[in-house]
């Protein structure tokens, strides 16, 4: 019998942050009662919320959290994509530049002068820009934060060799399979759902708020018919242009309708 | 009136809470309407008092709003958001399960477990065509849906004829209501008035028969006969919306280049509302789960709509890719091509994709807009006979 450990055959998972609030990343460890099954076939070796000895290398597949915003990032993600097989985007951050895209609406000298006392060590980017923007991305989980059973979907999907499922219909599809009658139809209030992509089971409409798209738009989305709609429930321009300027604000579809919204 | 005969009688409110009490008690899960996230639900009832007394609804294109009713009926109001496909064809159903063996053979094993037995109570008469149009296009054919055919064998059918159509209503363009068709178990005409609170009520099938003798009932009286006559009767002629008077699967081949398509399909979301809202609309998809041990997966068919990009999509991306041939393939099969796959229309004139389409496209005004649009073309003036 051999000294020497046998080799681990697990597919080895990493868990990388960029600018993020950290909150999709851990949706990994909120897997809970699926956790040991997954540490059982994927080894862990590199996620600093978890994993106290990162294991440098290559990786099966990489889970990218946060989106690009500093010279250092832009770099460090050519660094990610060299040594990862597949990569996946986890979240709005990731996906779409998150909230802390609305720099690319705005002057950042401006506001690192009115924040910082000693604004010559902040190193930025003019913008926040998704990691698709820099590298290529194998798949793009949605949602602020991402949804457990679609991240659960896309490891057990590699692990089978299949391609993960998670329609992009609108969120409408999921409000019907759910049977909540639709708030903007019996009770005039404005929702995002039939422009935003689906995933998050409709969780908003079910207790009677509007979803405000933090998955992002749909693959099929029409501004021009929608926007109206929003205004007959009671929003106006600015609320329009608000509601599209949050967590996926830097999504071409959401982007081009605020800007279109802000020109009038 | 003799038990066991087929004449109509009369139940009062008791009488209804004891059909309901007595089909719960045969071991059948009850559902009907009442009043839940401001809007009337099909849902599990246990007793008579959750059916919703007193609640009326507003209708338009795009719109709903539920109105308190002064004469407190349970039945006067339309088609809700949902409909019995809820229930006959669910949303989401695993179809099979499959284990890797000890020998690395894979064990399927379809489905078994066993559907309810369900009783639906207050089906309208165009749901009540709606529920015979899925029968005939899932329970019948060389790809009969066994579980949807043993849910329906099982399903007990309360029908309540219309006395109170929307004003997005056109059963009667449609053939299908508001007096009831054939296919029920017990039909209900609920009338209010000076003589009080009533149903009308006749069994159509022998177990309806069976359940109706045991219930308090009292023979119908020709004023209450009568009564529930003259509002059936006045209900068609409060129909909100009409179709075209014409051939409308011709239509439908006659326009398929029409202009009124791109109207139509600038105002359209593709959201899917209508599809999902829609009685008879039937499409599934499938997904296959795995688990991360990779020696279990499970087939689910899920509802899935013409609207979803995904829906055609095939190895070089979706058939029909632009909104405009998503939104004619939902309408010209709807009321078109239907036919020719199952000899009737898919349509019965509940109303339910015109108020359940966020910016309210009515599925008659484009129909009448496609004929005004042929009969310019045609140079002729036949645009609603």
């Amino acid at each position: 019998m051999s000294d020497e450990e046998p080799e681990d055959a697990r597919p080895r998972l990493a868990v990388w942050k960029f600018a993020s609030c950290d909150g999709c990343q851990l949706t990994l460890l909120d897997c809970e009662d699926d956790l040991l099954a997954l540490s059982g076939k994927v080894e862990v070796a590199f996620f600093h919320e978890a994993v106290t000895a990162p294991d440098e290398g290559t990786y099966d597949v990489s889970l990218v959290d946060g989106s690009i915003t500093t010279p250092e990032d832009a770099e460090r993600v050519q660094h990610v994509r060299a040594v990862s097989r597949r990569l996946v985007t986890l979240g709005a951050c990731a996906t779409a530049g998150g909230i802390q895209a609305l720099r690319n609406y705005a002057d950042v000298a401006e506001f690192r002068a009115a924040v910082y006392a000693r604004d010559e060590y902040i190193d930025t980017l003019a913008t926040s820009t998704p990691i698709s923007a820099h590298v290529p991305v194998d798949f793009e989980l949605r949602g602020c934060p991402i949804d457990r059973g679609q991240l659960l979907e896309v490891i057990t999907a590699y692990l089978a060799g299949r391609t993960p499922d998670t329609p992009a219909h609108s969120v409408c599809f999921e409000c019907k399979r759910r049977g909540t009658p639709c708030i903007v139809v019996a009770r005039g209030i404005p929702c995002l759902g039939p422009v935003t992509h689906a995933g998050c089971g409709a969780l908003c409409p079910a207790y009677g708020r509007g979803c405000y798209g933090c998955f992002g738009p749909s693959y099929s989305t029409k501004f021009p018919a929608f926007i109206p709609l929003l205004r007959r429930d009671g929003m106006t321009t600015l609320d329009i242009v608000r509601v599209l300027r949050t967590f996926n604000t830097a999504a071409p579809e959401f982007d081009a309708a605020s800007r279109q919204e802000e020109l009038g | 009136m003799t038990v066991g005969t087929p004449a109509s009688t009369v139940l009062d409110k008791d009488g209804l809470d004891a059909l309901i009490a007595l089909l719960a008690g045969d071991g059948r899960t009850v559902i009907g309407p009442t009043v839940r996230d401001q809007a009337i639900v099909l849902a599990e009832i246990t007793s008579g008092a959750e059916l919703p007394y007193g609640w009326g609804v507003e209708l338009e294109a795009g719109h709903y709003r539920l109105r308190s009713r002064t004469d407190g009926a349970a039945f006067a109001h339309s088609a809700g958001p949902q409909s019995w496909k809820t229930y006959l064809h669910p949303q989401r159903e695993r179809q099979w399960t499959a284990d890797l063996t000890a020998d690395g053979d894979m064990e399927v094993r379809e489905e078994t477990s066993q559907p309810p037995a369900y009783a639906f109570i207050g089906v309208r008469p165009c749901d009540l065509r709606a529920i015979a149009i899925q029968d005939r296009v899932l329970g019948g054919g060389p790809h009969a849906d066994t579980r949807y055919a043993a849910r329906r064998r099982q399903a007990f059918v309360v029908a309540v004829e219309c006395t109170e159509p929307g004003a997005t209503c056109f059963c009667v363009s449609m053939g299908t209501g508001p007096a009831v068709g054939p296919g029920y178990d017990l039909a209900l005409t609920e009338v209010v008035d000076g003589g009080g609170h009533r149903f009308l009520a006749r069994a159509g099938s022998a177990e309806g028969e069976e359940v109706l003798s045991r219930l308090p009932h009292v023979p119908a009286d020709e004023e209450t006969a009568g009564t529930a006559r003259r509002l059936v009767e006045e209900a068609a002629g409060r129909m909100g919306r009409t179709m075209p008077e014409v051939d409308l699967r011709a239509l439908m081949q006659e326009t398929l280049d029409a202009d009124r398509w791109n109207d139509v399909t600038a105002r359209c979301l593709t959201c899917g509302n209508c599809t999902m809202a829609c009685p008879t609309c039937f499409c599934t998809s499938v997904e296959d789960v795995t688990d991360l041990t990779g020696e279990h997966a499970e087939r689910w068919r899920r509802w899935e709509s013409c609207f979803d990009v995904d829906f055609t999509h095939l190895s070089a991306g979706p058939v029909r890719a632009s909104p405009l041939s998503r939104y004619r393939q939902w309408l010209t099969h709807k009321v078109g091509t239907w036919h020719d796959q199952f000899d009737s229309t898919g349509c019965v004139g509940c109303g339910r994709c015109i108020v359940w389409c966020p910016v309210g496209i009515d599925i008659t005004e484009e129909a009448h807009a496609l004929n005004a649009e042929r009969a310019a073309a045609r140079g002729a003036g036949e645009v609603s006979r």
